[in-house]
């Protein structure tokens, strides 16, 4: 719903990087829907997560409990927000970590450059992280002369392949195996020849590939899932160890993180890491949590940093209806569970953010001026699948029809001649604002079946129900409309009555 | 007890036989139907596809219309407008700030019921052969629609009630809990992704071997329907109502017979003997 | 004005209306009733479910099951860590803060005998805290062979049970099961960068 507040006393300020789609979805989703490759693949991954994610999930008779625990857990957080960052702060600061605020991609990017020069290095290791592809470091240190190598196996996966992701948690969810193993071939110099498409051969290849970057890097990037304010504590959940590689054996760690991904203390953390892995890959827990508060003499990284992110954030937080999008925890069952992104894949989003929390999370980001953004909202069925999966209840549907209205009314402000669809709603909105009206109207559905055939059906539609027609029949409206019926039917009774 | 129909705007213009056959079960229960004349549509479309000022005037008709009728409860033969009438309706007033509205929008969407909660939970019947006498002797599948399943909890309301029809084989449905892709505006705005969805549930559908499939929704009736009328499929598509209402005297035409719009309706005769 | 106060300000007015922080219901499970063999069994299960080895033994039969497990192969172990468990194991190094091995040389051994803060039965899940015993964190990070030993007395039935016991200002780390994948049609294989095989040793007290 909206909510049209006044007097706000900032203008709120939208984020920028990768955040915004480069073509309408309707017309991405087109082109990737003519992938059978793709969907073969995409059906495939997403029908194995679903069930286990169901499966373990059904294994916690406090799910629902859980759920709850968090949903009002992050609803406080985004409430004392400031106060929350400023303990942080004090207790991040107090164990030796620095703390460096970002206003936008830009000046985030930069003081990472800063970072890593300081460092003396001209490489990293990276952490797969959300917050670094939002503002696009690989590619900006990229033209600093700084190489930046993924670490993650999808993400090197897509790295190496010059892709992009299509997934928040399986970057590399559009490929399988034996194309992966074609890019390893290709582009991994010390990969084997022989190399199979076996999955435990291709991890085995990375293990090989990055061993030696680890052990020497310098400099490691990274995001985290969680910052615990009342310890200044950081958080990073992974599996395959390539996390736990960049975290502790570098000598300088920087983290870049949204300023959403507070908790208020340590405690909640055991509502979240309950939450988050049986919602994402689908497991009791996943192999490998690290946590980190500030710097631990003798053990890790001595140069411990975080880049706070804003980004947008602040705005979608000036969204009432919108702020819960930033309660997410990046798990990725909505979009596991969602019937639009099986079949249209990630890339189709355009922003980093893909599926049913992208559809909102980046345009509240942008905010919804943004032409090609503001498509990302009608990108659902409104079925709710992504609603009862999400582990902390963000109510994606209600917020997609929160922007649907942002963007109706913004349209309305800027067109000087009303579309298609604002005829459709207007002249429909007229005649069902009373039941005379309608009544009225009802009279005519015995001239729908001049649009029909003789077989009944309405074959050819002109105009926006054009998209209907083009692979669903539409049946010629009956003779008399069930208000009209019942009418004459009370009439007889009533006559019947009197005689 | 006294029951206001809300045919809901698409079965009252399109499938006029489901609110008949609606009208026919609650009859035969024993109940008063009226159907408050003031009625046009819950405002769905408008409020789903964005267009907030457009939906306050057809919510507003529907909050005076049944405000001006006389019952206990309300019923309506579709998932989908029960939870916007109770979910949305409120909150919409809200969002244009009308108090007022608000307070009557949530008073009527609490006496409005979804047609198989009413019967499962309210009106008690357990068993539809025995207490409605329905009879429908074909293989049948039936779609859950999402609103249905994830707004009102429905459950297995709609399966349970069709379980128990007479001659009634229920094939179960392969990943029936899948939208079937119509999603209102949806359809038109994003129609590749909706269709590439309803393929796959036709597919699913026709899988089962059923000769119709059955669910709560009109809407996603039609639009499965459309589907598997285009594909030259000989599989028909009723809602659930019409099966109820079914009974050897009365029987709803059976599945090959479908769906020849503006057919005279059958199988919903009222009270007996009137 | 500086990127902080810039940012803290926007955040501000960002919350105009002023929003409650609702009261969080904690409703959820803090503590399971599971009898100590029974948070044997079940840690052992969700251990061997992530293919993980599990071994189950009293504190006389650890120095032997400690050498049977490296089989001879070299291993580091924390400063700290009881020396009685692994009296039976040749081939040991020491990593201590005094004395630090380097990358190359935790690189050079194959395996690592560590002990452990807490456990979680229902998730098999073990914390480890960097205390004397359980080392610096490369080091249970590099030797691709991990031997984990978990006192019985330490593990928790349910997470928030575990969470109340541990300081969070130490680093932690943990561990549920071997370093794994599901990057590849989201097939779950063992084996990555962290250590490829993980090997719990269960200690009853």
């Amino acid at each position: 719903m909206s909510s049209t507040y006044l007097g706000m006393p900032g203008v709120p300020v939208f984020g920028e990087g990768n955040l915004h789609a480069s073509e309408p979805f309707p017309q991405a989703a087109r082109r990737e829907l003519g992938n059978a490759q793709l969907r073969a693949n995409l059906g495939h991954a997403t029908h194995t997560i679903r069930d286990k994610r169901l499966r373990v999930v059904a294994e916690l008779p406090d799910w629902e409990d859980l759920r709850e625990a968090g949903s009002a857990t992050k609803t406080a957080v985004m409430a004392r927000l400031p106060e929350l960052l400023e303990q942080f702060e004090v207790n991040f600061t107090a164990h030796g970590g620095i703390i460096h605020w970002a206003r936008d991609a830009a000046e985030a990017n930069g003081i990472v450059r800063d970072l890593i020069r300081d460092a003396g290095a001209d490489e990293v290791v990276k952490v797969k992280s959300m917050a670094t592809q939002e503002i696009g470091l690989n590619e900006y240190l990229e033209e600093q002369g700084i190489a930046a190598f993924e670490t993650d196996l999808a993400e090197l996966i897509v790295q190496l392949d010059h892709d992009k992701p299509s997934h928040i948690l399986v970057p590399a969810i559009h490929k399988n195996r034996s194309q992966i193993r074609d890019i390893f071939l290709r582009e991994m110099a010390d990969a084997d020849p022989d190399l199979t498409d076996d999955p435990a051969r291709l991890a085995e290849a990375a293990r090989r590939h990055l061993r030696r970057k680890f052990l020497s890097a310098k400099v490691a990037v990274s995001g985290a899932n969680f910052a615990l304010a009342d310890t200044g504590t950081l958080a990073v959940v992974e599996s395959e160890g390539n996390g736990r590689m960049c975290l502790t054996l570098p000598e300088t760690l920087i983290t870049v993180m949204g300023v959403e991904k507070l908790l208020p203390s340590w405690t909640d953390l055991e509502v979240f890491m309950q939450l988050l892995p049986r919602s994402s890959t689908g497991e009791r827990m996943n192999p490998y949590t690290s946590l980190w508060t500030g710097v631990t003499p003798g053990d890790g990284p001595q140069n411990v940093h975080l880049v706070l992110l804003d980004n947008g954030r602040s705005a979608a937080l000036a969204d009432e209806m919108g702020r819960s999008a930033l309660h997410c925890i990046r798990c990725s069952a909505c979009m596991n569970v969602c019937p639009v992104y099986e079949r249209t894949g990630g890339h189709a989003y355009g922003s980093t953010y893909p599926g049913p929390i992208g559809a909102i999370l980046s345009p509240l980001l942008t905010g919804i001026t943004s032409e090609e953004n503001a498509s990302l909202p009608y990108a659902s069925s409104l079925c709710g699948a992504c609603y009862d999966a999400c582990p902390v209840k963000i109510n994606i549907p209600e917020i997609l029809v929160h922007l649907r209205s942002e963007d109706v009314e913004s349209r309305r402000g800027r067109r000087k001649v009303p579309g298609q669809m604002d005829v459709v709603m207007k002249a429909t909105s007229w005649m069902m604002g009373s039941g005379r009206r309608m009544a009225l109207v009802e009279k005519a559905l015995p001239l729908g079946k001049l649009a029909a055939g003789p077989d009944r059906k309405i074959k050819k539609l002109p105009g926006i129900a054009a998209g209907w027609t083009r692979s669903r029949d539409l049946p010629a409206p009956p003779v008399q409309s069930f208000r009209d019926w019942w009418v004459r039917e009370h009439e007889d009774t009533a006559s019947k009555e009197e005689a | 007890m006294k029951i206001a129909l809300f045919a809901t705007c698409i079965v009252d213009a399109m499938y006029p036989t489901t609110a008949r056959a609606t009208v026919a079960i609650l009859e035969r229960l024993g109940h008063d139907v009226v159907f408050p004349a003031g009625q046009a549509c819950c405002g769905q479309m408008h409020l789903n596809s964005g267009y907030f000022p457009e939906a306050v005037p057809v919510v507003r008709n529907h909050v005076e219309a049944f405000e001006a009728a006389e019952y206990d409860v309300a019923v309506a033969p579709s998932g989908s407008c029960v939870a916007s009438v109770k979910h949305q309706h409120a909150m919409l007033a809200r969002s244009i700030g009308d108090r007022d509205l608000e307070t009557r929008a949530t008073a009527v969407g609490e006496r409005t019921y979804e047609l198989s909660s009413l019967l499962t939970d309210v009106l008690g019947v357990d068993d539809a052969a025995a207490q409605l006498g329905s009879w429908y002797p074909y293989r049948i599948t039936y779609h859950p629609s999402c609103h249905g399943m994830r707004l009102l909890r429905l459950g297995d309301r709609q399966a349970n009630l069709l379980r128990t029809v007479e001659g009634l084989e229920l094939e179960p449905l392969p990943e029936a809990d899948q939208c079937c892709g119509f999603g209102g505006t949806f359809s038109l705005k994003n129609t590749e992704v909706s269709s590439a969805m309803l393929a796959d549930k036709n597919a699913n559908i026709t899988a089962t071997g059923a000769q119709l499939c059955t669910g709560g929704d009109a809407s996603c009736l039609m639009h499965i329907c459309g589907g598997l009328s285009r594909e030259g499929s000989r599989i028909s598509t009723l809602h659930f109502a019409e099966i109820l209402a079914s009974t050897r005297e009365h029987p709803a035409p059976p599945p090959g017979s479908l769906r020849r719009p503006g057919r005279r309706a059958t199988g919903i005769a009222g009270k007996a003997g009137q | 004005m500086s990127a902080r106060t810039d940012i803290l300000e926007r955040l501000r007015s960002a919350l105009h209306d002023a929003p409650e922080a609702p009261k969080i219901p904690r409703n959820y499970r803090h503590t399971s009733d599971l009898t100590g063999e029974e948070l044997i069994e079940l840690l052992s299960d969700r251990l061997l479910d992530y293919k993980a080895g599990v071994s189950v033994v009293d504190e006389a039969s650890v120095p032997a099951r400690v050498a049977e497990l490296l089989a001879g192969a070299s291993y580091v172990v924390p400063a700290g860590l009881d020396e009685r468990w692994t009296a039976q194991a040749p081939g040991r190094v020491v990593d201590s803060p005094e004395e630090p091995l380097s990358v190359e040389e935790l690189d050079g051994v194959e395996a690592v005998v560590t002990g452990s803060a807490a456990a979680v039965a229902e998730t098999g899940t073990i914390i480890l805290d960097g205390s004397p015993g359980q080392g610096r964190r490369t080091c249970s990070l590099i030797p691709d062979h991990h031997v984990c030993l978990v006192k019985a007395e330490d593990i928790a039935g349910v997470l928030p049970e575990a969470v109340r016991r541990l300081d969070v200002t130490h680093p932690l780390t943990w561990i549920s099961g071997p370093s794994a994948t599901s990057d590849i049609e989201l097939q779950r294989v063992e084996g990555v960068h962290g250590p490829r095989k993980l090997d719990v040793i269960i200690i009853r007290g």
